[in-house]
């Protein structure tokens, strides 16, 4: 257990925190890129899944989609974009490629979201003459929350954790601290970046739980209970992808 | 007399995507990836599964143990897999595959602990009340009715983890522990294009022909269920 003291000693030691690959700036830029590259997947993850489960099409383009995702190795296709010589590794384009990866949990879990409304419920709303654009943004929408934030729960994760190996093909972020550390055979950096990537991943989770649960509260009302338990447990589709 | 031969379509200058000759030439290399990559899967696979009835069971006592269980390993899924190698590291060695498989376990117990329990509760009291009438104890009736009942969802759970395990080992290789996602590696570092894509081809087409075996082994086993995925 000498190696946990001196990765504690390494997080002690006020210069490691500070200064261009410090681990304060490397957190920072995690962070940001895991933000932007959610934002974008969200942008559409959102649109697809909510467009198509409010038609309530497309299901098993949605489903393929989820199964392929799993099967492929991120690491893989990280690698790839690393290996062409066209685009070269940048930040934007490692950006992009964690955004197209977190599209599919984001739309599964939208297009189940909207789609498993009950349609009586729809035809109630209907039926006390609501209009297609209030039943949707009043009725659907507020059902599907709570799955709408467990898809976007799921993927600020999966790109937290991909934007770790994805600094092993050049973007800046805490998994330089393990990528350094190996290079320079320097064990105790190796550890503390994995301390710190593995306290903020579970730090975000919590944090994400809650506003998960905040959008999903336990009322009395049954539907409200029953999106509840849909995402307190989706047995599908979040099969662990980094 | 042959003044030179034409560069092989993974030679610097020409570094194609495809290429049957890196396939041809590095064999070798390929096969060695390929055969660690499924034996992990497999050991990962089958410790995985073993551990996570004892597991269910636990789970199944009370409430309090079921929450802490789960949300236990919860947190465990949680981790990035690359920070949970190198912290398993220092506990169970730096220069082989222990840390590796232990990770990839500690994350299949989620995904196959829920499926086993899901399974285990979709069993209809009706069912267990007439096996308890015929004289069924506490673990004929685990054994003969309540395990066979929940086989489906055990097996969807199988299906699902195996799938993502396969995929995930590659991140192994980033500690030199990945099997195929060494090769992976090795061919973006020596800028090989051909060898980055086969070895994302190989492991794409190994997790996809045993999620296939294993729907086969689905249908087989539950002849009386329609498969639902």
């Amino acid at each position: 257990m000498g190696l946990f003291r001196s990765a504690l000693d390494y997080l002690g030691a006020a210069g490691h925190w500070t200064g261009y690959d410090g681990i304060l700036p490397l957190t920072l830029s995690h962070l940001k890129i895991t933000l932007i590259a959610v934002l974008l997947a969200a942008a559409v993850g959102l649109t697809l899944g909510i467009a198509l489960g409010h038609a309530r099409r497309g299901g098993a383009v949605v489903t393929v989609l989820a199964n392929l995702t799993r099967a492929v190795p991120v690491l893989g296709l990280l690698a790839l974009l690393a290996t062409n010589g066209s685009l070269g590794v940048t930040a934007t384009s490692a950006i992009l490629a964690l955004a197209v990866f977190a599209i599919a949990p984001i739309l599964t879990n939208a297009y189940t979201g909207m789609s498993t409304v009950d349609p009586e419920t729809l035809e109630a709303a209907s039926g006390l003459g609501m209009s297609g654009r209030q039943v949707l943004l009043g009725v659907e929408l507020p059902l599907a929350l709570p799955l709408l934030a467990a898809g976007l729960r799921t993927a600020v994760l999966q790109v937290f954790a991909t934007a770790t190996i994805a600094s092993f093909v050049g973007a800046s972020t805490l998994g330089n601290l393990i990528a350094d550390g190996q290079a320079t055979s320097s064990y105790d950096q190796v550890l503390a970046g994995a301390i710190c990537i593995a306290v903020i991943a579970v730090i975000l989770d919590l944090l994400l739980g809650a506003v998960q649960a905040l959008v999903t509260p336990g009322t009395a009302n049954p539907l409200r209970r029953v999106a509840d338990r849909r995402a307190a447990e989706p047995a599908e589709a979040t099969a662990k992808l980094p | 007399m042959i003044l030179s031969a034409a560069p092989s379509c993974y030679s610097r200058s020409v570094n194609a995507w495809f290429c049957s000759q890196y396939v041809h030439d590095y064999s070798g290399d390929i096969q060695h990836a390929f055969i660690q990559h499924v034996r992990l899967s497999v050991l990962i696979l089958a410790i995985s599964i073993v551990l996570s009835f004892p597991l269910a069971l636990l789970a199944l006592r009370s409430r309090l143990i079921r929450s802490s269980i789960l949300s236990l390993l919860g947190i465990i899924y949680t981790i990035p897999s690359l920070a949970l190698f190198v912290l398993l590291q220092p506990v169970f060695g730096v220069t082989h595959s222990t840390p590796v498989v232990v990770a990839l376990v500690g994350y299949a117990q989620l995904l196959l602990v829920r499926n086993v329990l899901v399974g285990l509760e979709e069993v209809p009291e009706e069912v267990l009340e007439a096996a308890r009438g015929t004289g069924y104890g506490p673990l004929r009736l685990l054994l003969g009715v309540r395990i066979p009942i929940a086989v489906p969802a055990i097996l969807a759970g199988i299906r699902l983890t195996t799938v993502s395990t396969i995929a995930l080992l590659s991140v192994g290789g980033l500690i030199q522990q990945g099997g195929l996602g060494q090769l992976i590696l090795d061919g973006q570092q020596r800028d090989i294009r051909a060898q980055v894509v086969t070895g994302v081809i190989i492991i794409v087409a190994l997790a996809l022909v045993a999620d296939l075996l294993l729907l086969l082994v689905q249908r087989l086993a539950t002849p009386w269920a329609r498969v639902r995925t």
